[in-house]
């Protein structure tokens, strides 16, 4: 007997749960060397942006205790060339497609959202809430739930009714559920968390930042209690939004934590850096994990960690229906 | 790229001490088949639930047909990575994806190559040498170091190649100085046709500025961090002049490790250069 994996974003049905990161999964030709991108959930793209970005100089990276710092700063060709080479690459290895699109402003992210709009072979469009606003002293749109909301609700009009649109959170918040909420009041399919939190690292020897951009954002298992944390509260205050959970995933147990605290899809990031089988492996682990607890279907354990201490483990209410 | 990577759980066959350095052999039958000469590896450092998330990059020194294939690391250790890797022990196992990145290019005509190495990036020279002499190649070695002991394949640089010239900055073998200071020398007594390089960036900068005044090609092999080593993580990026002129930030794994001297702007590696493609504010934008 195998467990039924599928899982929904919105209306759009997705064959098992597990993703890739934005910006973990390159162009999809370099994990495709190591296994089929249409085995993935789905192949979440590194944010496009509307112009070609260089990056931030080097060094862009720094290891931490069970975790990365980053500031690769959206190096991409940008849009055209995206959906040029890449996009239909993507759509002829039958890969389901969810683009990141990242933008400094409000204007940025519709056009964005214009230019993907009617093209073939866009699964869902994800919003990197997480780039800084240049009309706001660079202070990044997922901070504040009204500036978020105003992208998401831009983009989500910009952006044909039978694609999902996604926000994805950061947890550098002080409530990320007012910021949860006010991305679905503007128009939100569903919520991606979370994006890395950011953090710094000094050079003990060059006395410097280990960055050339001083800061970056963290991820590895080092962030996932915070992923789970974010899940978890967004879930028990939108029990109907479908959350794609992530941070620090790197076993089908991590993913089941996620699952459990009300996430119905999973994305593997800095594991790909690891182990470029990471996502088929996470699946098969979550997919034994499941089995061994008796769930025939994902959807049952979706949230279920949320059930009263005491309450029978397999409570299969209509109301995991709702977070499908 | 000669097919595929693959990652293997490779056993670890040997260990030794070379000098400063350690040389690890793992069988890994799918990577060497694979190898060609400056093509790497990528190791999983710290076992099982490790802390340490990003893979270690490795040129290959060394393939061997023993027990369906194996490979051989030179590193030395630096870190708590190259610590964990350097307290391997016959028959432990290693987690290794390879081989990676784009190898050497050979001349398809018998010609004077000079291979120069700076401390242990001396260790994809040989098996480079090996190719080159296949094809009827004479190859004069110059290796160099901060001192003797991190001189790295002398003695096999003396058995191959046709003269072998070594530097130390303390002056504790050969000459005194850098592998910069005595290659144009090299150039002009082997009348060279190529050069081939491997170290750090400012050892490499050096080198195709001397290849650039005899006028002759110079493939470099760069040394930049890497967290992946297949492409995907964007942080091991170099400011590279591509075919159509344009400076593009390109990932020294997959478009690298090994480009054309002349291409790469190694007075802005460690910045995006205000015409590269992309770059804040620049043209492209």
């Amino acid at each position: 007997m195998t467990a039924d994996l599928r899982t929904y974003l919105a209306h759009v049905e997705l064959p098992n749960p597990v993703l890739t990161a934005s910006g973990c999964g390159g162009t999809g030709r370099e994990l495709a060397q190591f296994s089929d991108v249409h085995r993935l959930g789905a192949f979440v793209t590194r944010s496009i942006t509307m112009a070609p970005r260089a990056g931030r100089p080097t060094p862009r990276m720094a290891e931490t205790p069970s975790g990365l710092l980053n500031a690769v700063g959206l190096q991409g060709p940008g849009v055209e060339a995206f959906l040029e080479r890449e996009l239909p690459w993507l759509a002829e290895r039958g890969a389901r497609t969810v683009v990141s699109i990242g933008g400094g402003t409000v204007t940025e992210y519709t056009a964005l959202a214009r230019r993907l709009a009617g093209v073939e072979g866009i699964t869902a469009v994800e919003i990197n809430l997480s780039c800084p606003n240049v009309e706001d002293r660079g202070r990044v749109f997922a901070r504040e739930g009204a500036a978020a909301a105003e992208v998401v609700a831009s983009v989500r009009a910009a952006t044909p009714y039978e694609v999902p649109v996604i926000a994805k959170l950061s947890p550098d918040v002080a409530d990320v559920v007012a910021v949860a909420r006010a991305c679905v009041d503007g128009g939100a399919d569903a919520l991606a968390m979370i994006n890395n939190p950011i953090g710094m690292s000094i050079d003990v020897d060059t006395m410097r930042p280990s960055l050339a951009a001083g800061t970056g954002g963290l991820s590895g298992p080092a962030v996932r209690p915070l992923a789970v944390r974010c899940v978890w509260q967004v879930h028990a205050a939108l029990p109907g939004v479908p959350i794609i959970g992530m941070g620090g995933v790197t076993t089908g147990r991590d993913a089941l934590e996620l699952v459990l605290a009300g996430a119905c899809a999973v994305a593997v990031g800095t594991a790909l850096f690891h182990d470029p089988y990471a996502c088929p492996r996470v699946l098969r682990e979550l997919e034994e994990l499941l089995q061994e607890r008796g769930f025939d279907r994902l959807a049952d354990a979706v949230g279920l960690a949320h059930r009263p201490a005491g309450a029978q483990p397999r409570t299969r209410t209509d109301l995991e229906e709702s977070s499908l | 790229m000669a097919g595929s990577p693959v990652q293997v759980t490779g056993t670890v066959l040997t260990t030794r001490r070379v000098d400063a350095y350690h040389a690890l052999t793992v069988v890994a039958p799918g990577i060497a088949d694979r190898f060609r000469p400056g093509h790497f590896v990528t190791v999983a450092v710290g076992g099982r639930n490790s802390s340490m998330l990003t893979r270690r990059a490795f040129t290959i020194h060394d393939v061997k047909p023993d027990y369906g294939g194996t490979v051989e690391l030179v590193f030395g250790v630096r870190g708590a990575g190259t610590a964990w890797l350097a307290d391997l022990r016959a028959r432990d196992t290693l987690d290794l994806v390879g081989p990676l990145g784009r190898p050497f290019p050979l001349p398809r005509d018998p010609c004077t190559c000079v291979l120069v190495g700076d401390e242990h990036g001396a260790a994809p020279l040989f098996a480079l040498a090996d190719a080159l002499q296949q094809r009827g190649c004479r190859i004069d070695f110059v290796l160099g170091a901060p001192s003797a002991d991190r001189v790295f394949g002398a003695l096999r640089a003396r058995r191959m190649g046709e003269t072998t010239t070594l530097t130390t900055e303390d002056g504790s073998l050969g000459m005194r100085g850098t592998v910069t200071d005595v290659l144009p020398g090299v150039i002009a007594d082997a009348r060279a046709d190529a050069v081939y390089a491997c170290g750090p960036m400012v050892t490499l900068r050096g080198v195709t500025a001397v290849a650039a005044e005899f006028g002759i090609p110079v493939q470099v092999a760069v040394e930049e961090s890497m967290a992946c080593g297949i492409g995907v993580c964007m942080t091991c990026v170099v400011p590279v002049i591509g075919d159509d002129g344009v400076t593009r930030m390109v990932r020294a794994c997959t478009e690298g490790p090994v480009f054309r001297g002349e291409r790469v702007r190694f007075d802005d590696v460690g910045t995006i250069p205000f015409d590269a493609l992309g770059a804040p504010g620049g043209r492209h934008a």
